[in-house]
């Protein structure tokens, strides 16, 4: 590598993408993985078939509705029948059109394959490692975790990778953040995702690409690393990622789409040095100690607006900055909380377990694992748990995990997103609380007047068991 | 898409930092399978005291009095002065479909977030960024002047202010092309297809797993 500058996983993958670079500084990206889901893409084929121009690559895409589609069984299994809202069958319908007219591979709603878009990716290997990955949808930086470029886009630039397979883009920063240190019992990649929006604020990553590093993403299983790469969004950041190491091989080998024989060892060699150099120049580097994560709870309408379990609601008189100050009276009363309330006293209506964050098989074990033996709380009307996608399913059945979460009372459903944003029948109603593993606390986002905390998938478990937010780790021995 | 020149606009203020695009459209508009009508949806839950159905009329639905962009002297606005972070959250292109359908074609804020900033250029949208103490200044001025315009010019890269202070801005010379000529960015790549195709021939021989066929 003599005369070469030390580069990180980023830019190595920029590089490596890099059709074109104009004079302007812009540049012409090539994309490897197009993914697609039923809310973004419409639009972008209508583009394509107002102008006449034809997919560059129809291999390269991989759709799946998701968004829309009910989680109840009997109206999942009436197919397009069962969708009651009129306007999301015609969205789903609407994709299925698409892929058959411009020969996409689908998994439709009742596929085995079908799952929410950013669940799949990885977990069939149609996303590896070393890849530019798109799909009109922020949470596409899930994808980064197996050490690849992966990142949200608008429509517009949907119908453009369509017709081009390449994305303009201008180079994004580096920003490395790293988590040193030991994990406190029971902290999951959730707390430790919570905890550094909380730390950065949510624009705190915007023009960087992240790279996590640190002993504690070293140690990260692969699932751990889908779910905080998933988040880096709310950080502002566009794109997160980690470097290749065994734990990627590992994930990554045997999976449907990945290479096999000769091509995997080929692959393999090149996706080990999918990590930064050593002395590799950051323009940002953020540094957090593992033990200073706790448990996480948002009260607020931002991701950033979280306290530990121990944690009170904040009081905006201490707060200088007035737009800051005006944020938090703001969300203090759109969540109908009190100055200084104990997180501990939040009392929820529901518990939604599931997303694109938090929805694959540890997510289930986790949560199942708390809730066994237990009841839900009578206060809690309702809680899901909608696994992330057909294959999550059918494993956390074969380990009896919805046996458990039905012993429980907790709901178990069929894939989807669901709750996270409440575009199909599950959304909370005006003014409920919901203990909820999904990624935005905005308002509305759960359901009109809907009030979401954001917690990992045993905090919500342990919510739903006591009927108000407990240290998972203080809910004592089953009865 | 629709060029963007020069604009003289009445002011709008969205006082309020990291609005994020569930704000700017709730997801229940995304349902929708076109580009328009939108605008009516803008802030829908900030904007009205109902919870807003797509497909609906919104003649009638009780308006929130409390909301800055209700009031009669913000009406016909197509300038949007901003917070930090704005078009924080989703990718959905929705948001600036909305903005445009409502009559906005330029924003002012000190910051944007990144897939919102770049969405709003595909869409004939302008985000000005601007240093936050000008864009506090600009918000002053508007609220303390019924009526407060603002003449935007994008070729000079510069928004001149009713006193006649004139304030400069940065701008991606390829986005600023594109936007001043209303240019289909998707024509202006296939005029490089075959770099493309070279780029694509050379990587399936590198790395021929990432074109395996998917069944």
């Amino acid at each position: 590598m003599t005369g070469q500058a030390a580069q990180t996983l980023y830019d190595k993958l920029w590089q490596s993408h890099l059709v074109k670079a104009r004079t302007d500084g812009s540049a012409l990206i090539y994309i490897d993985r197009h993914l697609l889901h039923e809310v973004t893409s419409a639009q972008a084929f209508e583009g394509l078939r107002l102008a006449e121009r034809p997919l560059w690559r129809s291999g390269s895409i991989v759709a799946t509705p998701d968004h829309n589609i009910p989680t109840t069984t009997k109206e999942r299994l009436a197919g397009l029948d069962g969708i009651v809202d009129p306007v999301s069958k015609i969205q789903v319908k609407t994709l299925d059109d698409n892929c058959n007219e411009y020969n996409v591979l689908q998994f439709g709603m009742n596929h085995p394959g079908q799952g929410i878009v950013h669940v799949i990716g990885a977990e069939t290997g149609a996303c590896l490692p070393g890849m530019t990955i798109v799909c009109g949808d922020s949470h596409t930086s899930t994808n980064g975790a197996l050490g690849a470029l992966a990142h949200g886009i608008g429509t517009s630039e949907i119908e453009h990778v369509m017709a081009t397979q390449c994305l303009v883009a201008k180079k994004m920063k580096n920003m490395q953040i790293n988590v040193n240190g030991q994990l406190g019992l029971g902290i999951t990649p959730k707390d430790v995702i919570l905890h550094i929006i909380g730390v950065l604020g949510t624009a705190g990553g915007t023009g960087f690409a992240v790279e996590f590093g640190g002993d504690v993403f070293r140690n990260m299983s692969m699932e751990g690393r889908l779910t905080v790469c998933n988040m880096a969004v709310e950080v502002g950041a566009r794109a997160g990622m980690v470097a290749v190491d065994d734990i990627t091989i590992d994930y990554v080998k045997g999976r449907s789409y990945a290479p096999k024989g000769d091509l995997w060892t080929q692959a393999e060699a090149a996706w080990r040095n999918l990590v930064s150099d050593d002395n590799a120049k950051f323009d940002q580097v953020v540094t957090v100690d593992a033990a200073d994560i706790k448990h996480q709870v948002s009260w607020g309408t931002s991701p950033e607006m979280v306290v530990d379990i121990d944690g009170k609601v904040p009081n905006p008189a201490l707060e200088q900055n007035a737009d800051k100050k005006a944020a938090i009276e703001g969300a203090i009363k759109y969540m109908g909380l009190q100055v200084d309330q104990n997180i501990r006293d939040i009392h929820l209506d529901r518990v939604f377990i599931g997303s694109c964050t938090n929805s694959r098989i540890e997510d289930m074990r986790a949560a199942a694992a708390v809730v066994k033996g237990r009841t839900k709380a009578d206060s809690v009307k309702e809680a899901i748990v909608v696994p992330g996608s057909g294959s999550v399913k059918r494993q956390a059945e074969a380990e009896g995990l919805d046996i458990i979460f039905e012993q429980a009372g907790f709901e178990w459903r069929q894939p989807g997103c669901s709750m996270c944003l409440a575009m199909n029948a599950d959304k909370l109603l005006p003014g409920e609380h919901c203990a909820s593993t999904s990624n935005r606390n905005f308002q509305s986002r759960q359901g009109f007047g809907g009030r979401t905390h954001l917690v990992s998938p045993a905090m919500a478990a342990a919510a739903g068991i006591a009927g108000h937010f407990v240290n998972v780790n203080e809910l004592g021995a089953v009865q | 898409m629709r060029s963007f020149t020069q604009l003289n606009g009445l002011v709008g203020p969205m006082a309020r930092a990291n609005v994020d695009t569930d704000m700017i459209i709730p997801k229940q508009f995304l349902k929708s399978i076109k580009r328009s009508g939108f605008g009516k949806n803008l802030f829908d839950g900030l904007r009205y005291l109902d919870e807003g159905l797509p497909d609906q009329s919104c003649v009638g639905r009780p308006a929130n009095p409390d909301f800055v962009l209700n009031q009669s002297r913000y009406q016909g606005i197509s300038v949007l002065l901003a917070k930090e972070n704005f078009g924080c959250g989703s990718s959905r292109e929705h948001a600036p479909w909305a903005l445009e359908d409502y009559g906005i074609r330029c924003i002012i804020a000190p910051s944007y977030a990144d897939i919102f900033y770049n969405n709003c250029f595909k869409n004939g949208i302008l985000p000005i960024i601007a240093d936050a103490k000008v864009v506090a200044r600009l918000f002053e001025q508007t609220e303390q002047t019924q009526g407060y315009r603002l003449d935007v010019d994008l070729d000079a890269q510069t928004v001149t202010t009713p006193s006649g202070e004139v304030i400069t801005f940065e701008i991606d010379e390829f986005r600023k092309h594109c936007l001043l000529n209303g240019l289909d960015d998707i024509e202006l790549t296939l005029q490089d297809a075959a770099d493309i195709r070279a780029f694509e021939d050379q990587a399936k021989v590198q790395s021929p797993w990432l074109f395996a066929a998917l069944t």
